[in-house]
């Protein structure tokens, strides 16, 4: 149960950042398993292959993974739309190839074995509670950083990108620019988890860091609520517990093997998108208000106003 | 002596054979509220839109205080001093009234995504001071009541309302705007017209490009007008109202 939470919490890093460039500055991506990858590679290859300690290894993957999104960015993020998309999962192919071929380095298929855990300034987390602590003391961090971002300015210029960039053009702001800054910001969150991801698992193959992967953490933060860093941890926890619960009791029902809960992913994708486009988060924050209004006694008018048009939730 | 603002140099637009503008030059001073006019495809928004650095021109020149224009990328107009309204509304519709106008602060503002997710002193003071700005503009258009509305949910007339309040936030030297009396009723286009006059007598230029005549006759400085791209006329509204060429453009005469 505790790795299951440990890992709720690597896969929160990454869709928080996505929900910044999706719900927020609406740019999709559909390869973020791929900066993941790389977060997860750099720490494996270098703690293994080169004996580098855990820190030097998780910030130089950081810091290639941060450069390589920034100079991918430049170009892809002047697409629109599905455009942008197809973009990404171009990325996510060539780098989900690249740590299938270079076997050299990556030892390929087979995959990475002999990660250690993580060494804290010589204190080895060896116990899964402390590096449990650990990993959502970083996930603490991010959800604090991504809402400074949310609640700022810049939380407001990425959802005028996202409802008109023309209009926030006219008013002075490089779309560009920050486009390309949330872009990078989110791939380093995912080469965090990444790391971690190696740390934790001790084992690592490509197949982790397939398109699939980036699809599922896409579910996770249209289920959650794009809209919502909160959306973005409920979404990686109900999705997380939910496959391990389809792996555990659908073959008992049917007769099925492999990876039954892509399927359970998609039908959830299709319901939500058709029931609650919002997400759950917003979507409940929006029934709670409603709620609350029916209890007290004087309805104000514009609060319902307010909520019917559902407000990012945070 | 009066300013030049703006200064349009045999500006044309060409679209593969067609001449949508067509070397159009004028000139514009600061304080003045000039109005482009004309007839439905006589090439207004082209000129807009090269004016705004939405389009390139093929060739002529833009030229704003002493420096030239043409190819700058749109969002740098904003901090030299250049805002812009859209025929078609552009407002944030998800977002607040009052934080539609605090994104119009931008320019004043030293923030970026680094800065924010640290929550520096520097952030939230630039948010205090872009909050009582956007106030202030509202304040102005007369919205402020609805500063805490969601901007989609605002009537047709009041978000143009709000699309000129974000305009000028930022305290520009030249507004443009694109249609600002399209789609409002006589009530609403008056008032709109009244706060164009108000804020000129601040110090405001305003350039725009319309075809509700009887709003520009009553408000503007100074005319031109553009006919199958080319500019027919130029003068002050009463000489425009006796020009016998945009008598005939306008009413489809034949020229004399």
């Amino acid at each position: 149960m505790l790795s299951l939470f440990i890992l709720i919490g690597i896969y929160s890093m990454v869709t928080i950042g996505l929900s910044l460039l999706m719900g927020y500055a609406g740019q999709i991506s559909l390869g973020h398993a791929a900066f993941f990858g790389l977060g997860a590679y750099f720490t494996g290859v270098l703690t293994t292959s080169y004996q580098m300690s855990s820190w030097i290894a998780l910030i130089v993957g950081v810091l290639v993974t941060g450069l390589l999104a920034f100079v991918i960015g430049i170009p892809i993020l002047k697409l629109k739309e599905h455009f942008l998309a197809f973009a990404t999962i171009g990325v996510n192919v060539i780098v989900f190839i690249l740590l299938l071929g270079l076997t050299d380095i990556t030892k390929g298929a087979a995959g990475l074995s002999g990660i250690p855990k993580l060494n804290l300034f010589g204190f080895v987390l060896q116990q899964e509670l402390s590096f449990y602590y650990f990993i959502w003391g970083i996930v603490v961090l991010i959800v604090i950083v991504s809402l400074n971002i949310v609640h700022s300015h810049v939380g407001r210029v990425l959802r005028g990108i996202h409802d008109s960039e023309i209009a926030t053009k006219s008013l002075g702001i490089n779309v560009a620019k920050f486009k390309l800054h949330i872009f990078v910001l989110s791939a380093i969150f995912a080469a965090v988890a990444g790391s971690m991801y190696a740390h934790f698992m001790n084992f690592i193959t490509p197949s982790t860091f397939h398109i699939l992967v980036s699809i599922q953490f896409l579910v996770m933060v249209v289920v959650g609520g794009s809209q919502s860093i909160w959306g973005a941890i409920a979404g990686a926890f109900l999705m997380t517990m939910l496959g391990e619960w389809v792996k555990d009791y659908l073959p008992l029902l049917f007769d099925v093997s492999g990876e039954v809960e892509i399927i359970v992913y998609g039908l959830v994708l299709i319901l939500v998108v058709m029931f609650m486009p919002k997400g759950l988060i917003p979507t409940g924050a929006n029934l709670y208000e409603r709620v609350k209004d029916k209890v007290r006694p004087v309805t104000r008018k514009e609060d319902v106003v307010v909520n019917e048009n559902n407000h990012p939730a945070d | 002596m009066k300013t030049i603002i703006l200064q349009i140099n045999h500006l044309t637009k060409r679209f593969g054979g067609i001449v949508a503008v067509n070397d159009v030059s004028f000139t514009m001073n600061q304080g003045e509220i000039l109005a482009v006019i004309g007839p439905n495809g006589a090439g207004k928004t082209t000129l807009f839109n090269m004016i705004s650095s939405v389009l390139p021109s093929t060739s002529g020149e833009v030229w704003f205080l002493g420096e030239k224009l043409n190819g700058s990328p749109i969002h740098s107009l904003a901090s030299i001093g250049i805002t812009r309204t859209f025929q078609n509304l552009q407002i944030f519709d998800n977002m607040t009234v009052l934080e539609n106008v605090m994104l119009g602060v931008h320019p004043q503002m030293k923030t970026n995504v680094f800065l924010a997710a640290l929550r520096t002193k520097a952030v939230n003071k630039d948010d205090e001071m872009a909050k009582q700005l956007a106030e202030e503009a509202l304040e102005k258009v007369g919205i402020l009541d609805q500063a805490d509305q969601i901007a989609g949910n605002l009537p047709y007339g009041l978000q143009k309302l709000l699309e000129i309040a974000r305009a000028i936030v930022s305290k520009p030297k030249l507004v443009l705007l694109d249609e600002p009396m399209a789609g409002l009723n006589d009530g609403e286009a008056a008032k709109v017209a009244d706060i164009l006059l108000d804020m000129k007598q601040e110090g405001y230029s305003f350039l725009f490009v319309e075809h509700d005549m009887n709003t520009v006759m009553k408000i503007a400085d100074k005319i031109v007008v553009i006919d199958f791209g080319n500019k027919i006329a130029e003068g002050t509204p009463d000489e425009i109202k006796k020009n016998q060429k945009v008598i005939a453009a306008y009413l489809g005469e034949e020229v004399l």
